[in-house]
Order: structure tokens, then C-alpha cells, then sequence
């Protein structure tokens, strides 16, 4: 039987482990390599890293973290963060990532999708959505809203109908991220991750706003999602990964725990 | 020396890198000479059969793949590289090595809820003891990411299967020097390690 996936996300900034909360205030809280080693021996799933850097030098760091990151763990490896064309796709997967994650570029030009997947297979081609709630509206039917470029532009493009055109464009996965969930760690945004997970056939990641074992079992369950992604709650040392799938385990859902 | 089939079949790094975790000497290559040479071969994959199968033939690698398995020297096949050791894929209707009798089928469901690719940890079934399985158990969870499922004219070919939705596909299949799993071993964490390293002691 499947099991429901935990993925740990790295926000990485100039080859630092950050975290923000609701997108801003963005803090270094440690090293991603040894915090992705760590996570991997307690039996993470899987693992995203995100770069969260603006600058060209930035980029070149990332790229020598991915290798560093990439020849330690033997799981599967996501990364996103800037990704523009299939070249840029091309060098990630070069430095070790097998899977990557488009965002604010496809919303700007979406046959990125269809190339990516053309180039790299679409399941390894992710689109990841960052979602604003907005009430329900003739220009919002869903009542939720895709922005771009780390939540600080909005795009007037429903986040329901933009998921629909990702999987139809050959994303093979989707994240589902809340900003306004993102770093409170007051639980997952449920209907929306819910919404999106019963309307399109590819899985869904839920991602932002966990912060207690019970809110991946909600997303999980009540949510539909097939995989959660957590961030603070693991990086602050408050749960161990190991911790939170027997918690899982015990409540019923099927988690990988032979390792 | 092991020789990794470079077909540009994207993860062909994972593949070394975890070869060289378990201490096997690797090279990638895309020589049909090289892997004529070779004491073993990993043939992996990810993507779609439809253009590996358009590679392979535009550097010979079909043939030499073929003859390598001839020879009775061990050949690891890896997800894609499981499927194209078949006869034929309903992915681009294409034909494939014919090394091991059977088609790809793509997963069909109507079931709603059931998400295709099959992305994630699944466990297998094992149906009989192989060496290259030796510290596996029945159970052991390892990591797939398919929507194309092999489809065996054998049934003792296949070594073990895997439940998804009303389903349960082939997820390791072997025959004589041929061995090859649908999952990623070397995405696989621990266990998949150990397949790996234990594919590296398999005299068949």
C-alpha cells in the first residue's frame, strides 16, 4: 500500500538555512547539509530545497550546496527557487536534484511546464503554487489567488483554475502552499489543499502552517493530500521526523517507518 | 567495472553516486565498446520509453544492451530500464529489446481518488528468495515514481509485486542475468543500498 509521504522543506538563502514567517521576516537558523543528513537518517521521505536568493553569486552557492546535499542523502531530492528555462532545470539535475519545482516563472509563462516535462519527465517536473485567500468573486470562483515572486506580486489568476492548466500542461505534482498559513504553525489551510487534491488526478503536497503532529494527520486526512511538507516544526527541533510518522502510525495512517 | 548506460536518461548521477556508497566502481558511458567491456551493466531511466528508445538506437545501445545480456554477465535495470527490457510500450506504441516477454501497460483507473504517476513509498510482495534480495524482507518499502506498469507472459519472472488501487503489478522481475526493479533503488534510502550492493556480489 502507498504510504503518505513527509517532505522536509529547506528554505536555503546564500547557503543558509532560513525560515520566514507568511513569506517575510526571514531568519538563518542553521546548516542545510547537516540538517538534511540528520533528517534522512531519521527516515524523511523526501526532501525540497528552496532557493530563496536574489543574486547571481547566491545562485552559484546553491548549486555547490545541492551537490553537498545531494551526495549524502539516497532519497528523493526536489529543488526550486528561480528556475526560468530547462537549461537552469538541467544544471540543478546536474548538481543532484531530481526532481524540480517551478513557480513564479510558469505563472509568467507557463509552456515552461510543457518543456520542463518534455525534457525531464513530468513527474519529476513539480509546480509549486503560492495561494493567497480571498473571498469567493466572479474573478476569484475558487476564492483564492496565485501571487508570485516570494507573495509579493499578485497575479489575478485563480489558484483552482491555474492548478487544473499545471496538470494539464504535465506538471506530475503539485504544492499546495498557503501564505497565509506559511511559518504560523497554526495547521495546514485544509479546504483549499482540499479543493485542489479532489479536482485534479496528480498528487498534491500540502505545504505551510505546521505546527503539531495532529495538523499533518488533518491535511492528510480531512485535506486529501497525499503528501505534507513540514519546515519550522522539524528545523526548530521541536519534532523529530522519526517522531512525527509514529505519531502518524499510531493515528492510523500509513507511513514508511522500516528503514 | 560496473558501466552505467548513459542514454541521457537524467538520473544518472543518483545511480553512481549510490554505487559509490556501496563501493562498487562505476563508470557512465554511452560507448557501445565500453559496455561490450563491461563485468556488469546498470541500465536505469526516468522519462518517457518513447524517446529513450529513440536514444538508445541513435548511439547502438539497443544492440549492444542486447548482446551484453547475451553474454550471461548481470544486468541491473532500473525503473525505465526495467520497462524497456520488455517486448513492447503502450507509451508512444513502441517497440522495445524484447529481453523479457511482456508489454507495458499505462495504470487506468476509475477510482477518482487513485493518483497517477504512483509517486511515493510502496511495499513489495516478494514471491521467491533471490540473491540479489538476500537482506530484503517481504514488506520492505522502497520509493516509485511510474505511470507504466510491466506486464509479464511469465508469472515466475516476476520476483515480487506491489498493491496500487485494484492492482498488483510486477515491481522486481528477473531472468537468468537479468534483474530489475520498477522502484528507484537509488532513491531508496538504506534498502535500496543494500539491493544495490548486493547486485554488485550476484555471480548469476
Amino acid at each position: 500500500m502507498l504510504t503518505k509521504r513527509i517532505i522536509a522543506c529547506l528554505d536555503v538563502r546564500a547557503g543558509k538555512l532560513a525560515k520566514s514567517v507568511k513569506f517575510v521576516d526571514t531568519k538563518d537558523i542553521g546548516d542545510p547539509i547537516k540538517a538534511a543528513r540528520e533528517y534522512y537518517e531519521d527516515g524523511l521521505d523526501e526532501l525540497v530545497f528552496y532557493d530563496i536568493t536574489a543574486s547571481s553569486d547566491e545562485r552559484g552557492i546553491m548549486l555547490n550546496v545541492v551537490e553537498k546535499v545531494a551526495a549524502q542523502i539516497y532519497i528523493p531530492f526536489s529543488v526550486g527557487g528561480g528556475i526560468r528555462n530547462v537549461e537552469d532545470a538541467n544544471k540543478l539535475l546536474g548538481a543532484g536534484a531530481e526532481k524540480i519545482n517551478v513557480n513564479s516563472a510558469a505563472v509568467q509563462r507557463p509552456e515552461l511546464i510543457s518543456e520542463c516535462a518534455l525534457a525531464i519527465g513530468s513527474q519529476n517536473t513539480v509546480l509549486s503554487m503560492d495561494i493567497l485567500k480571498l473571498k469567493e468573486s466572479r474573478e476569484f470562483p475558487s476564492g483564492y489567488e496565485i501571487v508570485i515572486d516570494g507573495g509579493r506580486k499578485r497575479t489575478s489568476i485563480d489558484a483552482l483554475e491555474w492548478a487544473l492548466r499545471g496538470e494539464e500542461l504535465g506538471a506530475g505534482e503539485l504544492v499546495i502552499n498557503s501564505i497565509d498559513a506559511d511559518g504560523t504553525r497554526n495547521g495546514y489551510e485544509i479546504a483549499l489543499t482540499r479543493m485542489i487534491a479532489e479536482a485534479v488526478s496528480i498528487p498534491v503536497i500540502a505545504s505551510g502552517g505546521a505546527g503539531k503532529p495532529e495538523h499533518i494527520f488533518e491535511v492528510l486526512t480531512a485535506g486529501k493530500a497525499d503528501a505534507a511538507l513540514v519546515a519550522s516544526m522539524v528545523h526548530y527541533g521541536d519534532y523529530s521526523v522519526r517522531e512525527l510518522k509514529e505519531w502518524l502510525q499510531s493515528r492510523g495512517i500509513n507511513v514508511r517507518l522500516r528503514y | 567495472m560496473i558501466v552505467i548506460i548513459d542514454y541521457d536518461a537524467g538520473n544518472l548521477r543518483s545511480v553512481q553516486r549510490a554505487c559509490e556508497k556501496v563501493g562498487l566502481v562505476s563508470e557512465i558511458s554511452s560507448d557501445p565498446e565500453r559496455i561490450l567491456q563491461a563485468e556488469k551493466i546498470i541500465f536505469p531511466g526516468v522519462g518517457s520509453a518513447e524517446s529513450a528508445m529513440e536514444t538508445l538506437k541513435k548511439r547502438g545501445l539497443d544492440n549492444a544492451i542486447v548482446d551484453f545480456s547475451r553474454s550471461g554477465r548481470p544486468v541491473l535495470g532500473i525503473c525505465l530500464g526495467l520497462q524497456i527490457m520488455l517486448d513492447h510500450t503502450e507509451e508512444g506504441n513502441k517497440k522495445c529489446l524484447g529481453m523479457v516477454s511482456g508489454a507495458c501497460e499505462r495504470f487506468r483507473f476509475t477510482e477518482r481518488t487513485l493518483k497517477i504517476p504512483h509517486i511515493g513509498w510502496n511495499d513489495i510482495q516478494i514471491k521467491y528468495a533471490h540473491p540479489v534480495l538476500k537482506n530484503i524482507k517481504d514488506g520492505d518499502q522502497f520509493y516509485f515514481v511510474h505511470s507504466y506498469y510491466a506486464k509479464l507472459v511469465h508469472e515466475t519472472e516476476m520476483v515480487s509485486s506491489t498493491e496500487y488501487g485494484n492492482m498488483n503489478f510486477c515491481s522486481i522481475l528477473a531472468k537468468d542475468n537479468l534483474f530489475a526493479t520498477q522502484f528507484h533503488l537509488e532513491k531508496s534510502g538504506e534498502l535500496g543500498l543494500k539491493i544495490l550492493r548486493s547486485f554488485g556480489d550476484w555471480k548469476p
